[in-house]
């Protein structure tokens, strides 16, 4: 959904079901036949019920996705984390700009002199530099790569 | 929610390939996912399941999970810490912030001097920016980070949510 702008509507509203599901499926699905009906039981829900629940959740815009988390560079990709420092005036420019490079995701922009922050992923590693430079070139602004050197892992990545 | 461009060519047998094209998309919402997956690319459920137990232990994916829209939820601020720490203890730190309940996402990153001396990232989320001031506070209590340098990076605007080929996580 590029280009996609945030609306400040309400937010939606959980119950306690909801969140215990949200909470527990963050820590993954168990590789098992059924898996539902094994999350279900940890939760005290109803097979049913629970998927009943991620459906309502995925429709209303909760959950963007529910399925594999991938490893973008064990899969032979690259990623990493760009900022630009952005002139107030060419802001809008500058956007359209990156937003229209595909390899362009999570586009936010930040309190600081470096004010856009976007993750880019490639098929390749080599192909990072190669879209720095498109980049580059299409925006007249000196991107900053800032490319991750270890990961920490965090249990679960957003209690609700 | 569009498409995923088409994945890498990998050798290997089509039913993978294939595999791992519907797993894109997401997993079914059916009693038994992993045979609906197994009919729809010549599989036996059996097959399917090691498949991807395969590359979970390779490691191409790192766990079956859901991405949660914050937005959707009223989590309306999203600070990106980043503090600059001693090489030498960069790594113990970044695990100690990482088991802090509030922190999100946690990547030692490289420094960009002298704009950008920063070489650990965080994420902390909240309803509202006093919130997550406040749990970034305690952490630095916690931890006794008075000392070092660090800088608060709220979100103004998301312009981009989703894209690129694959569903990775929220990056900072």
């Amino acid at each position: 959904m590029s280009g996609e702008r945030v609306s400040r509507s309400e937010p939606a509203e959980l119950d306690d079901a909801d969140r215990r599901i949200v909470n527990r499926l963050q820590a993954g699905l168990p590789l098992v036949p059924s898996p539902y009906a094994a999350v279900a039981a940890e939760l005290s829900l109803s097979e049913g019920e629970l998927l009943y629940r991620l459906e309502r959740l995925l429709e209303g815009g909760v959950l963007s996705r529910f399925g594999p988390m991938y490893h973008p560079e064990r899969l032979g990709g690259g990623l990493t984390l760009a900022a630009l420092a952005v002139p107030e005036a060419d802001f809008e420019r500058v956007v359209a700009a990156v937003n229209a490079f595909p390899e362009v995701a999570h586009n936010y922009r930040r309190e600081h002199r470096l004010n856009m922050w976007f993750v880019l992923a490639t098929e390749t590693p080599e192909r990072i530099g190669e879209v720095i430079a498109a980049i580059e070139a299409a925006t007249g602004l000196a991107v900053f790569n800032l490319p991750k050197q270890e990961e920490f892992h965090v249990r679960l990545h957003l209690p609700v | 929610m569009s498409l995923p461009a088409a994945l890498p060519t990998i050798p290997g047998p089509a039913g993978p390939q294939r595999l791992r094209a519907l797993l894109e998309r997401g997993l079914p919402l059916t009693e038994r996912p992993w045979q609906a997956l197994a009919e729809q690319c010549g599989m036996s459920e059996g097959e399917v399941l090691a498949w991807v137990e395969c590359w979970q232990r390779e490691g191409l994916i790192k766990r079956l999970g859901l991405v949660v829209r914050h937005h959707a939820l009223g989590i309306r601020a999203n600070a990106m810490v980043v503090w600059d720490l001693p090489d030498e203890s960069v790594a113990e730190m970044g695990r100690r912030l990482a088991a802090e309940p509030a922190v999100t996402l946690c990547y030692r990153r490289r420094r960009q001097p002298p704009e950008w001396p920063y070489n650990l990232f965080c994420m902390i989320h909240g309803s509202r920016r006093e919130r997550v001031l406040a749990a970034l506070d305690e952490i630095v209590g916690r931890h006794g980070l008075q000392g070092i340098p660090r800088r608060v990076l709220f979100s103004l605007k998301a312009y981009k949510q989703c894209g690129g080929r694959y569903t990775h996580e929220e990056q900072p």
